[in-house]
């Protein structure tokens, strides 16, 4: 789908939820990166049809919105593949072979870190750090910390990713 | 085996919930406080000499002090919660396993200063301490701690968590004001400070989880036994992060001014394959790096701005000889250069630079110069910043220079890197 031809289509908990977040400030403005969560979360990601529904809803210049989604690491101006895992290469987990992990990866998925595999399956990307180097290596597997990581434990990430997506096929 | 204080609670099973909290005393600290009148909280506060433990150390009670008693606009408390220092992973235990106690210190902090509304500012991909503190709020909120006329105490009070979105800068004190505001996370130009133009314009305090979980414990055991725990500057139990190459990586609650080298071979149990140790980033990543032969400082804010570092936030990476010392610097100049907001022309371009000049050094392809010429981008950057994240990437750059100088040189003369990629431990 292109991105102009993007309906919005909420789910009505999303529009309750960011209603009730702008009761929690003294401007709705403020509300504004909480409220982007809440949409990204709904639609899995920040198609420009979100950020205007997200600026009319706070009264904001569409462009106000699209200033802060740039900023922010974590809005996802592309539309990502079904499952997201985010690797950290900053120094602590990089000690522990978070690199090896990531050319791992890149091998196994046959593709670079930043880019989605063909079948629209999986997005590889490499963080900062994760703020869990005590646990180093670590991942971000659709919004869940997986940590202590090695080959074995990312052999069977993937795999259980995979029967999710047969099971969600199937059922 | 030392008093816990912070981590007391940790292990026990629901330690969350705030029935368990409150089986634990809790909210005691809180029901102390609101018999007293503002100002003597914030003396006594003073008084232990609470120490933030966000990076800079700034004492607590003195920071809430500068709040204007009588102010037109409305105060607020923000809460640090953006853990986003390399190195660093404390404040997130906290959230999970007793995030009353943030709550808690967080009300007293309130009323010791006078806000009537606080936001944790908690980083955009710690889902589950966001999840653990909505609902521990909503406990509260429950049980009459929270909103209009808080335990009848005639004060009012409520707290909000508030998500970063993937952004370190955003922990420096003002970003994340600018991000808690609803915009991008610039930092701003002091004076003035927070504690005068704060958040919507508010005379603000910011304080780290770990410093606002610390308060109900100084409220309840007074700062006598705070002090009792560390030294008289430098009071109470730390959570320090180890990680790296140690045996036992983790969390681990110590005394204030504990030797970094009781840290690594007593309580983390050594080095990982009893290597030879190489190196030691004390504080988190923006913390000058120190040599073995540096370790028997005392963890804590003045022994470590003796020896010309910094204790930071209490994220120690340990290093083995298997270590190249430029790919680490070039690692961590990287994610400086990643995260510079781009307001200031050094740190936006200096900080690029240094990264790409040192993955030319560890990359074969240094030349001679190259280490005068990132000296030169270090002295360009410090001091001219508006922020500290310049002098929080040069600091650390120049220190491993400066401290495995020979190292340095020689990728540079012998055109290759003579050590390697890190080991994987597999
Ligand atoms: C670049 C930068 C990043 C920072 N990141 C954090 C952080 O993630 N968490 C934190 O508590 N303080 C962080 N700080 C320190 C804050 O600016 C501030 O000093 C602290 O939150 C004050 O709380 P405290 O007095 O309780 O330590 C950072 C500072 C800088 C310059
Ligand atoms: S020092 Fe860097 S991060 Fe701080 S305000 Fe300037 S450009 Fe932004
Ligand atoms: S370095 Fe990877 S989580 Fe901190």
């Amino acid at each position: 789908m292109s991105e102009a031809a993007f309906k919005v289509n909420l789910k009505p908990e999303t529009v309750k939820a960011v209603d009730e977040l702008i009761g929690r400030y003294p401007v709705a403005e403020a509300a504004l990166i909480p409220a982007l969560h809440k949409v990204q979360d709904d639609l899995g990601w920040m198609p420009a049809a979100a950020m205007d529904w997200v600026a009319d809803k706070l009264g904001l210049p569409r462009v106000r919105v699209y200033g802060v989604t740039s900023y922010y690491t974590m809005f996802r101006r592309k539309k990502p593949g079904r499952h997201c895992l985010e690797i950290c290469t900053n120094l602590s987990c990089s000690l522990m072979g978070a690199e090896h992990l990531r050319d791992y990866l890149c091998e196994k998925l046959g593709i670079k870190a930043g880019e989605t595999t063909g079948d629209g399956r999986i997005t590889l990307e490499e963080v900062e750090c994760l703020g869990s180097c005590g646990t180093a290596p670590v991942m971000i597997v659709d919004d869940e910390y997986h940590e202590n990581l090695t080959p074995k434990k990312v052999d069977a990430i993937l795999s259980d990713l995979e029967l999710r997506d047969k099971g969600s096929a199937d059922g | 085996m030392a008093e816990k204080v912070l981590t007391a609670r940790f292990e026990k099973l629901g330690s969350h919930r705030l029935e368990s909290y409150e089986r634990d005393h809790g909210y005691k600290a809180l029901k102390q406080a609101l018999s007293m009148k503002p100002e003597e909280v914030v003396e006594l506060v003073k008084a232990s000499g609470l120490r933030g433990r966000g990076g800079a150390g700034f004492p607590a009670g003195v920071k809430w002090g500068f709040v204007p008693k009588e102010s037109e606009q409305p105060k607020y408390l923000c809460v640090n919660a953006d853990e986003g220092e390399p190195g660093t992973f404390k404040d997130r235990y906290i959230m999970v396993l007793d995030p009353h106690a943030v709550i808690e210190g967080s009300i007293i902090a309130c009323y010791a200063f006078g806000a009537h509304a606080a936001y944790i500012y908690v980083r955009g991909e710690f889902k589950k301490p966001q999840r653990r503190m909505e609902s521990a709020l909503l406990e509260a909120r429950r049980a009459g701690y929270l909103g209009k006329n808080i335990l009848g105490s005639g004060f009012d009070v409520d707290i909000w968590v508030h998500p970063g979105a993937g952004s370190y800068i955003c922990g420096e004190e003002t970003a994340l004001i600018e991000s808690n505001e609803g915009k991008r996370g610039m930092p701003r130009l002091k004076p003035p400070f927070p504690a005068i133009v704060g958040l919507f314009g508010g005379p603000t305090v910011v304080n780290n989880v770990e410093t606002l979980a610390y308060v109900p414990h100084v409220i309840n055991r007074g700062p006598e036994w705070f002090i009792g725990l560390g030294s008289e500057k430098n009071g109470g139990t730390k959570l320090f992060g180890v990680s790296g190459h140690v045996k036992k990586p983790g969390l681990y609650e110590l005394p204030m001014g504990t030797p970094l080298r009781e840290i690594i071979y007593a309580v983390c149990g050594g080095i990982r394959g009893d290597k030879k140790l190489k190196a030691v980033i004390p504080g988190g990543s923006s913390t000058p790096v120190l040599k073995p032969d540096q370790i028997d400082v005392n963890m804590d804010f003045d022994s470590l701005a003796g020896i010309g570092s910094m204790f930071g936030s209490g994220g120690i990476i340990v290093m083995d000889e298997t270590t190249c010392m430029v790919r680490a610097a070039a690692r961590l100049a990287k994610f400086y250069a990643h995260e510079s907001c781009g307001q200031c022309t050094p740190c936006r371009e200096g900080t690029p630079w240094i990264a790409k000049i040192l993955s030319r050094i560890e990359g074969g392809h240094g030349r001679e110069g190259d280490l005068e010429l990132i000296l030169d981008i270090c002295d360009n950057i410090q001091g001219n910043t508006v922020c500290p994240a310049g002098d929080a990437c040069a600091m650390p750059v120049r220190a491993f220079i400066l401290q495995f100088r020979t190292e340095f040189e020689e990728h540079i003369e012998k055109k290759k890197c003579p050590i390697g990629r890190f080991p994987a431990p597999w």
